[in-house]
């Protein structure tokens, strides 16, 4: 049983992959559309590395866009200075850009390890605002103009290995026991010490993968578009990231994926609505909250669905 | 004397930031939750006061006195509507999501702005009249000398009705214990409603002189300075009065130093590493006090 | 030696003294109730025993080993589990995934095991699944294994927290209030359990409740805190008839 599924999943990825090649390669997708592709599976790694610390850890950190932006400067800084053949250069700055990050993701975790909730938030945000003001006052990458003449190598092929590395990792550590125990942290912390989990160790584990990931899709940003700038990675970015965790469902990484892509393609493709897409965001915020959180909206959430299902049953 | 005018200058944006701390730190003392959206009600504010301001047809003190009455009304039918239609559902939810909620807000309302007003900063006439204080080298604008007046004036009064009247010895009660306080007969919900209306006026009186220093406003004014703010409410002890006051100066003074002589790019930097090593040293802050966590 | 071995345990809040002067010795296999009127101090003291609060004064001995300022996962890593008086289960998450978080403290696998899926993988999450089932069994709640926590009813999430606690193979299992809100035919049964995971699992009991027929009928030693201090600790029968405590309970 859940082999076959496991066999399902790698058909689906291949298919994807056969598909998206063959819209590229024969020309049938817009120019428009092949530039999407890239953008779309960063923020599928994105999303889902938000999700292990929001949906599975249950902590808010408002500062992912900083992760991402440590490891586009750590990353694309080696490519622009060393001068290897691509296939040697990619690797090594995506594990660089990946380790440093998670190197800062280790950093961040450390408050994280006494803060919660609403404190824990404004420390990550902060970071995030720390990370940019020194990225913007430091010449060597470039400053407010941001860090130029980085290789375009970063194709659709490599960065959908990377994100189905990212999805593998991740999807098999949560249906782990060290997933187990992450989401025993988020269920109840008092409880998960009591039977004996490192609550230390994971919530560090949690914020470091994350990071982690965070900043390999950084790099891949940065080596599919050429230039990074520190205003890119700003407030905005980690919001976006958050709209999609929480629109895709908090603990659900088919959500962030599925959310990911919407709405990546959605504000692109939409261009008249593009001056609404904050409104969207907030609105997606508010009104996802209240029907997951309210207990009367909840039962009403509950009452169409199981009426729904019953019709098609 | 250098040193003495940045003191000055860190001292009265210290004090605006005291004024948004005293917003932040009442709600999160009663309501227990993060009011992200507070630094954007005071961007409201600030256009409502622009809006407001029209000079025709009325006197002098009038003109001043208008716009101002309008912008208090409207930072707390604001408050008072956001905590009933986004909070008060989330009442028993996870910290997790009210604090989403409150993020959307934030967000919902700087959108709103930027789809009316758009992206370019507005003028707004400043309401304090035109004054000046010169000693010797050190120049004391009016705008500083009010913020910093009309912030101690409001912390004193604040003080004085959290700890000695009814109405106030109920929002400490709430902020104790939501149950007992709801068998001792306390109204919780109409308890939270005020607590957002009084931390809403204090934006809108935030706004007011923030706007009349800074001379201009955006969809993104508020959140910046309202973050900040926060920063001060949990440096000087999220919950408590003085705290948020002396947080706020301190705050004030950091920025301004850190801008005279470390440099202005990096003072935003500096603000938020101060925050992060007082969590670390001591998360509840120089006045707060520790709770103890029930098993 | 005694199992659990404890000497003038104290903690004070601010200038409240919780508890004061607490001392206990618990043999191996022994079923010790905790009694006492509410806000006596009962939970401060397992706070104390699983290190979540650390005593300001005295000295707890398991084992012979001292366990002051040990942390809950420390020891409960020693043998000591816990549930807890206001049910805290991991309520977004399966019944036996909650049983399986307790058994992960012995049975476990690394992190590279569980990313690539390793055979130590599959042979460890096959062995949990089986022994979760084994536990849920014993409390009747194996027909609810795949139902998140909370869609429990009440009775049931108390019987779950146990199993949660067994799930970490203690020595000593300490129960807070484990029949509160139970009709009297659950109460009966839950006897019934207690006294069975005592003989199959091998554990000592302590246990807080405040249901009498529950603590008279199987305790075999009963203490009794009043204001953080003890008044009585004996026999049943030596409590039932105890004055102090029947002023204690019932008023002058």
């Amino acid at each position: 049983m859940k082999n076959k599924k496991n066999i399902i999943y790698v058909a689906l990825a291949i298919i994807i992959y056969l598909l998206i090649f063959a819209l590229v390669e024969t020309g049938t997708a817009s120019r428009q559309l092949q530039n999407l592709i890239v953008p779309v599976l960063v923020n599928i790694m994105l999303a889902v590395s938000l999700n292990l610390i929001v949906g599975f850890l249950g902590e808010l950190t408002l500062g992912h866009a900083g992760f991402m932006s440590v490891g586009a400067y750590a990353g694309c800084l080696f490519t622009v200075s060393c001068d290897l053949p691509a296939f040697i250069e990619l690797p090594i700055a995506f594990v660089i850009g990946g380790l440093t990050a998670a190197v800062f993701g280790f950093i961040i975790g450390i408050p994280a390890l006494r803060l919660k909730g609403d404190y824990l938030a404004i420390v990550t945000l902060g970071f995030g605002e720390i990370i940019r003001s020194i990225l913007n006052s430091m010449d060597i990458v470039g400053g407010s103009g941001g860090l130029k003449g980085i290789d375009k190598s970063g194709n659709y092929t490599v960065a959908y290995v990377l994100t189905m590395i990212t999805l593998l990792v991740i999807s098999n550590i949560i249906k782990s026991c060290h997933g187990r125990s992450i989401k025993a942290i988020r269920d109840n912390v008092i409880a998960a010490e009591s039977v004996g989990v490192n609550v230390v160790y994971y919530k560090m584990f949690a914020f470091v993968l994350s990071a982690f990931f965070a900043g390999v899709a950084g790099v891949l940003y940065g080596q599919n578009l050429g230039i990074i700038k520190p205003a890119t990675f700003d407030f905005n970015k980690s919001i976006e990231i958050l709209v999609m965790v929480v629109l895709g469902g908090m603990g659900n990484i088919k959500g962030s994926i599925i959310a990911a892509v919407i709405l990546t393609l959605l504000p692109e493709l939409l261009r008249d609505l593009a001056d609404y897409r904050m409104l969207f965001y907030a609105l997606a915020l508010i009104i996802m909250m209240l029907f997951s959180s309210n207990p009367t909206l909840v039962e009403l959430r509950q009452r169409i669905f199981s009426r729904g299902k019953k019709e098609v049953g | 004397m250098d040193f003495i005018q940045q003191f000055i200058n860190g001292l009265s944006l210290g004090s605006i930031y005291a004024l948004i701390a005293l917003g932040y730190t009442m709600v999160y003392g009663i309501a227990k939750m993060l009011n992200f959206a507070h630094g954007d009600v005071i961007m409201v504010g600030a256009y409502v006061l622009s809006l407001a301001a029209v000079k025709a047809g009325l006197s002098p003190v009038m003109s001043i006195l208008f716009p101002v009455v309008v912008c208090m009304l409207a930072c707390t039918v604001l408050g008072v509507t956001i905590e009933k239609i986004a909070y008060r559902p989330l009442r028993n939810a996870s910290p997790l999501a009210v604090l989403i909620t409150a993020i959307g807000v934030s967000y919902f309302l700087q959108s709103v702005a930027l789809l009316i007003f758009g992206s370019n900063q507005r003028k707004v006439d400043s309401v304090i009249p035109k004054f000046s204080l010169t000693l010797g080298e050190i120049h004391l604008s009016g705008e500083a000398i009010t913020t910093l007046g009309v912030t101690i004036l409001i912390m004193i009064c604040l003080a004085l009705f959290i700890n000695f009247t009814r109405v106030g010895k109920a929002m400490r009660a709430v902020s104790e214990d939501k149950g007992a306080a709801q068998l001792m007969g306390v109204n919780v919900n109409s308890t939270i409603s005020l607590t957002f209306a009084i931390g809403s006026f204090l934006a809108a009186i935030a706004s007011i002189l923030f706007v009349s220093s800074y001379g201009f406003v955006g969809p993104y004014s508020g959140a910046m300075p309202g973050i900040k703010a926060f920063v001060a409410a949990v440096l000087g002890g999220i919950g408590s009065i003085p705290g948020a006051m002396l947080g706020g100066i301190i705050l004030g003074i950091i920025e301004s130093m850190s801008k005279a002589y470390i440099s202005t790019e990096l003072a935003d930097a500096i603000v938020f590493s101060v925050l992060i090593i007082v969590l670390l040293v001591k998360p509840t802050g120089i006045l707060g006090r520790k709770r103890i966590t029930k098993v | 030696m005694a199992l659990v071995e404890i000497r003038q345990l104290g903690i004070s809040f601010g200038g409240l003294r919780a508890v004061d002067n607490f001392n206990m010795t618990l043999e191996e296999g022994q079923l010790y109730g905790l009694i006492g009127p509410n806000g006596a101090g009962k939970t401060t003291i397992f706070n104390l025993l699983t290190g979540v609060y650390k005593p300001t004064d005295g000295e707890f001995y398991f084992n012979g080993e001292l366990m002051n300022g040990k942390t809950p996962i420390q020891i409960n890593k020693k043998g000591i589990a816990r549930t807890f008086q206001n049910i805290r289960l991991f309520k977004n998450m399966s019944v036996i995934d909650n049983v399986k978080v307790g058994l992960q403290n012995r049975h476990s696998y690394s992190m590279a095991a569980g990313i690539f899926r390793l055979p130590k993988f599959g042979r460890m999450e096959k062995e949990m699944t089986q022994r979760a089932m084994e536990l849920l069994k014993i409390f009747d709640l194996d027909n609810e294994a795949e139902q998140l926590a909370s869609n429990l009813p009440y009775g049931k999430q108390r019987k779950l927290e146990i199993a949660r606690a067994l799930a970490t193979e203690p020595k000593l299992l300490l129960l807070d209030e484990p029949a509160a809100g139970m009709n009297p035919n659950e109460t009966a049964e839950l006897m019934n359990t207690i006294s069975l995971i005592r003989e199959k699992f091998k554990v000592s009991i302590l246990l807080i409740e405040h249901d009498m027929s529950l603590v008279m009928g199987i305790c075999e030693r009963i203490i009794v805190l009043l204001y953080g201090r003890v008044i009585a600790d004996g026999l049943p029968d030596e409590i039932k008839n105890d004055p102090k405590v029947i002023v204690a309970y019932l008023g002058e």
